[in-house]
């Protein structure tokens, strides 16, 4: 369990994050959101101890971090951002060395060490210098070393940036198989991912947290929400006619992909609406859903005001 | 102590993986030869001392021993690397006195690696040992000494160029802090005992008395003093820049 209260961060005269509080239980994955510089990365450093915070309280399984940093930082693994580590190293033997760090006893250092890298396939590149390997190697060795104490709670700053897609999906179902018995943070610029593998999503803007829901809830906020979106041949007297609908608040068409998608007035399904309407004008549709809501369209309308007023300021 | 060992083997490994380990160790030895025979006289002169050997060390120390000082710190900052080590569950002075212990172990070593120049003076004369005995250990003292001050202005930059001259400056500062000419200097200013102060901070004074085989509790004092005073100032110098 991670407890935050009050949280702020000065940089000389900027305010990196600005009285953030929140609770993160076990069992939990928490997806940080924001746009660059928006305090993210800082709430983690400060949270792992990396940081001290201007204001504030942390505690960490029920530990406060001002008065025990070591014990906190024995609780929790971390995944700083870019995964650093130490380049000239052998794979092998850069987990030797944090475990024996992380206080793991002799006896049972080497078979964590096999554990992980088991869990992250890294068997093949046992004995590689960290230096020649591929950006997705890197990140696993970064993960393996944050996971390698089986730590309670796991902060991970943009775990799968950079990973390709099959790589994501593999670190992604290992985030979801750790997560019942830790509490997990991770940061993310990545939309999908929230919804792949959060419980809940924080957003921040300019150090402060502008929403926190379940990603379902978020998706619920958004415009498209229970919209019907169709791809179709369509000409305007049957755009219009749509458009008449009681149920329609609006309808919008994109040329390039012939995709029209229908927006419901507040709250109601016009699913079956559109569907026979289409049938009933015997129009040929290629493809026909209702959208649970978009991610990014919720993220940039809770963001982007609080950068327009940076502009005007 | 278990966190102690494991940085220092680490450390020493990463030392040896680049060439930085074979270019210093190969370099020292050449130096340190060049100088004791070809500036020092030391075969010339016909004494069985090593006396010019060990007189041309501090200058050699003073550039080489920055090149190994310069990264202890700031490649870590510069690599991102600080944020993973200051996570750990380790305490900021265990890194500091891992890291530094490493280094000094590092410079011992290439000077045991001069070992020959002692078998060549015990097959060419009579030496006193005890002598020589005395003077590697007020060598290795003396590295310790520039190391320690190397790995305080190493925490203070991500530039290790900046990191090198900075130390050899201070370095330098710390060896000639005994010379007529900088003592005139201060005199100009400062009340006698402040000028003794000075003079006693010097690096060359206290070198010198260890090498004439006078193994005054007072000159080691002096060397572990300064590198105790230089790590505490890295612990709060890596604490101060660590998040910059």
């Amino acid at each position: 369990m991670i407890e935050c209260f009050n949280l702020s961060k000065d940089f000389s005269d900027v305010k990196a994050v600005d009285d953030l509080s929140f609770t993160a239980h076990k069992g939990q994955v928490l997806g940080f959101l924001g746009p660059n510089g928006a305090g993210k990365s800082t709430t983690m450093k400060m949270i792992t101890g990396f940081l001290p915070p201007t204001n504030g309280q942390i505690k960490v399984c029920g530990i406060d971090l001002a008065e025990d940093p070591l014990a906190v930082k024995n609780k929790i693994g971390y995944l700083p951002e870019g995964a650093p580590s130490y380049h000239e190293m052998k794979v092998g033997p850069f987990l030797q060395f944090i475990a024996r760090m992380r206080n793991i006893p002799v006896a049972q250092q080497q078979g964590a060490v096999d554990s992980v890298v088991a869990r992250l396939n890294l068997n093949h590149v046992y004995y590689q210098k960290i230096d020649t390997l591929s950006k997705g190697f890197k990140r696993r060795v970064g993960l393996a070393q944050a996971i390698i104490h089986d730590p309670e709670v796991l902060i991970m700053d943009e775990p799968t940036d950079g990973l390709d897609p099959n790589q994501k999906h593999q670190v992604r179902e290992l985030i979801t198989t750790m997560s019942k018995n830790k509490t997990i943070i991770l940061s993310t610029h990545i939309l999908e991912e929230v919804h792949a593998v959060c419980d809940r999503a924080i957003i921040i803007a300019k150090g402060a947290i502008v929403a926190d829901n379940t990603p379902t809830e978020m998706e619920s906020m958004s415009r498209y929400h229970h919209a019907v979106s169709f791809v179709a041949d369509l000409d305007t007297i049957l755009l219009n006619k749509i458009k008449d609908l009681d149920c329609v608040r609006d309808v919008t068409y994109n040329a390039r992909l012939k995709e029209t998608t229908v927006f419901p007035t507040q709250g109601l399904f016009i699913f079956d609406e559109v569907s026979g309407l289409l049938k009933q004008q015997g129009i040929q549709v290629t493809s026909l859903k209702m959208e649970a809501g978009r991610l990014d369209e919720v993220f940039r309308n809770i963001t982007q005001p609080a950068q327009n007023q940076e502009v005007q300021q | 102590m278990n966190h102690v060992s494991a940085i220092i083997r680490r450390e020493l490994q990463s030392y040896f993986a680049t060439p930085i380990a074979y270019v210093f160790i190969v370099i020292f030895l050449v130096m340190s030869g060049v100088f004791a025979f070809y500036f020092g006289r030391l075969y010339e002169r016909g004494q069985a001392d090593l006396l010019p050997f060990f007189n041309y060390h501090p200058w050699l120390y003073l550039f080489l021993v920055p090149a190994v000082a310069m990264r202890i710190w700031s490649e870590e900052r510069n690599s991102g690397n600080i944020e993973l080590l200051m996570t750990l569950p380790v305490k900021r002075l265990t890194w500091v006195v891992g890291k530094f212990l490493a280094a000094w172990l590092f410079v011992g070593l290439a000077l045991l690696l001069t070992f020959p120049i002692v078998i060549s003076i015990n097959y060419l004369g009579n030496p006193d040992n005890g002598v020589i005995i005395a003077s590697y250990l007020g060598s290795f003292l003396l590295a310790g000494a520039f190391l320690a001050i190397g790995s305080c202005l190493s925490a203070a930059t991500k530039n290790q160029v900046i990191a090198f001259i900075l130390t050899v400056v201070i370095c330098f500062l710390f060896l000639l802090s005994g010379f007529p000419m900088v003592l005139a200097f201060f005199k100009l200013f400062l009340p006698q005992f402040m000028v003794d102060v000075v003079a006693s901070t010097s690096f060359l004074s206290h070198y010198a008395s260890i090498t004439k085989g006078v193994l005054d509790l007072g000159d080691l004092g002096y060397f572990a003093l300064t590198i105790c005073i230089w790590l505490y100032a890295t612990v709060l110098v890596v604490e101060m820049k660590k998040g910059d």
